[in-house]
């Protein structure tokens, strides 16, 4: 009897976290078909759409922008490093070419995309919940999932592929400025070397995931923020939940598109 | 105009409303009063759609909710909340007109503005604060913008939730006169969720009070003092003495 006790107090927390976790991801999922049938049906609320790719989109270039310039930079003196093992040193251009496109630019502009924004939309739609501006937007008739979620995961769905390109030729000016100056490669080879070797399907399947990626970081937020609740606190908890749940989703599509791109 | 038949509703195994009835008559004025927790923000949420009950049904003009559509019913009412709920993202004349520029037979901005500017210096507000954002007002000109937003589209039904919650004494006079005025000279119907008596005396003309999820008591406004029901007698006295129980 004292065994059995001892053995269910151990699995009870395991199993119903087990529950609890199916049951966020059921509802998820349902907040995901929601949207989609949503996508579909007027009103379009088109001030709301360009306002949010200007929030979430212009002002995301930045943090992006900063972070695909080192990233390209310090890929080029680790491979130069790793490459000069074998005396491949002339690979740096075409592997951080690839490494940025394929891989580095849709992966970490997806995660600061998803620190910024997802964080932010969760925020502010959870504070629009705890303040009753949600029921207000009911009883005004206008469907929060048309005139907050729509807008926001179509904005970060179109604006992310095109900061990550931004990002990708922001990364591979990083790689080529440490290469040029610090690793006494010649500007023009480097530059002839990453174009020869880059190919469309590079680029478009970074693209395509990271437009999978906006998708991920728009609809986290929107989920965690509109069903958050217990005031500030509450807030507080959507807004990591959007992120964490965002960044570990974004690193699990990118395993599955990279297989499926392989 | 609106009659609730026998509204239940639960969350996780607690009753909160246990067969609510109610009749209010066009051009009613009806308060719903009742300590904290006993159902009536529930109750008007019923009411409003934004909370499904287990059972029973609401009619308007003697013709179910389920039948008119949430659509339709939605069109007919305004609605003025506990914090005002302004959208933030909004200045005050796009908040006003938020319903008139995106409902059915929306109008354009022109229009919709001059219709906020009225309907702003019709609850005593001045035409300059039309460009400022919610954050930039006090709480009591917040209130008064969430209620020329209720009246904008020109509603049949208003509903107050606690509508001088957070204010001072004054202000909370200014918009019970405001409530009150509105209500008279738009001819509409209007129920209100308060537990401020003051206020209940000044917007209503009939009273309902809630206990234990039902109507435990029903009458008009100068009938309240020559109640004998002790669970009213208690709550207008405000004694912690009586049949009404203090839970915590």
């Amino acid at each position: 009897m004292t065994t059995y006790k001892a053995i269910s107090s151990v699995l009870r927390p395991v199993g119903r976290s087990t529950l609890d976790l199916f049951q966020v991801i059921g509802k998820i999922f349902l907040f995901v078909v929601e949207t989609l049938s949503h996508f579909l049906r007027p009103p379009y609320y088109w001030k709301e759409l360009t306002s949010s790719i200007f929030n979430i989109g212009y002002l995301s270039l930045p943090v992006v922008g900063l972070t695909a310039l080192f990233t390209g930079g310090a890929l080029a003196l680790q491979i130069y490093s790793g490459g000069a093992r074998f005396n491949a040193e002339s690979v740096v251009p075409s592997i951080v070419a690839i490494g940025m496109v394929r891989e580095l630019g849709p992966v970490l502009g997806g995660l600061m995309v998803a620190g910024r924004v997802a964080s932010s939309i969760a925020a502010e739609l959870g504070t629009m919940k705890v303040t009753e501006q949600i029921d207000a937007l009911k009883t005004l008739s206008t469907h929060p999932i048309k005139y907050l979620t729509i807008p926001r995961v179509l904005a970060t769905t179109i604006s992310l592929p095109i900061l990550v390109a931004i990002g990708d030729i922001i990364g591979i000016l990083g790689g080529y400025l440490v290469a040029i100056n610090r690793l006494d490669f010649n500007g023009s080879v480097y530059l002839t070397n990453t174009i020869n070797f880059l190919e469309i399907g590079d680029i478009t399947s970074g693209l395509i995931k990271a437009s999978v990626f906006g998708f991920i970081v728009a609809i986290m937020g929107c989920y965690h923020g509109q069903n958050s609740n217990g005031g500030a606190q509450g807030v507080g908890k959507a807004t990591i939940n959007a992120v964490v749940s965002s960044s570990v989703l974004i690193l699990t599509a990118n395993y599955l598109l990279t297989e499926l791109f392989f | 105009m609106i009659s609730i038949k026998n509204i239940k509703k639960s969350f996780n195994q607690v009753n909160v409303l246990n067969g609510i009835n109610l009749d209010v008559a066009k051009g009613e004025s009806m308060v719903v009063i009742g300590g904290s927790g006993t159902g009536k923000s529930v109750l008007l949420k019923v009411i409003l759609g934004l909370i499904q009950p287990d059972s029973g049904e609401i009619f308007l003009e003697d013709q179910s909710l389920s039948h008119i559509g949430r659509e339709q019913f939605l069109a007919r009412f305004g609605m003025l909340f506990q914090g005002g709920a302004l959208f933030d993202s909004l200045n005050v004349w796009q908040n006003i007109s938020f319903r008139l520029v995106r409902g059915n037979g929306r109008i354009n901005a022109k229009e919709a503005r001059e219709i906020a500017e009225q309907k702003l210096q019709r609850v005593g507000l001045k035409p300059d604060i039309l460009e400022l954002f919610p954050s930039e007002l006090s709480g009591g000109m917040q209130k008064r913008v969430g209620l020329a937003r209720a009246i904008a589209s020109n509603p049949e039904i208003i509903f107050f939730d606690e509508p001088t919650t957070g204010l001072d004494p004054i202000m909370a006079g200014v918009i019970n006169e405001l409530i009150r005025e509105i209500v008279v000279e738009m001819g509409v119907t209007a129920i209100t969720i308060t537990h401020d008596m003051a206020s209940a005396r000044a917007i209503g003309d009939k009273v309902a009070m809630i206990h234990n999820g039902i109507v435990q008591w029903t009458g008009r406004i100068t009938d309240l003092e020559k109640s004998n029901d002790p669970y009213l007698i208690q709550f207008l006295k405000g004694s912690s003495s009586g049949p009404i129980k203090l839970t915590s």
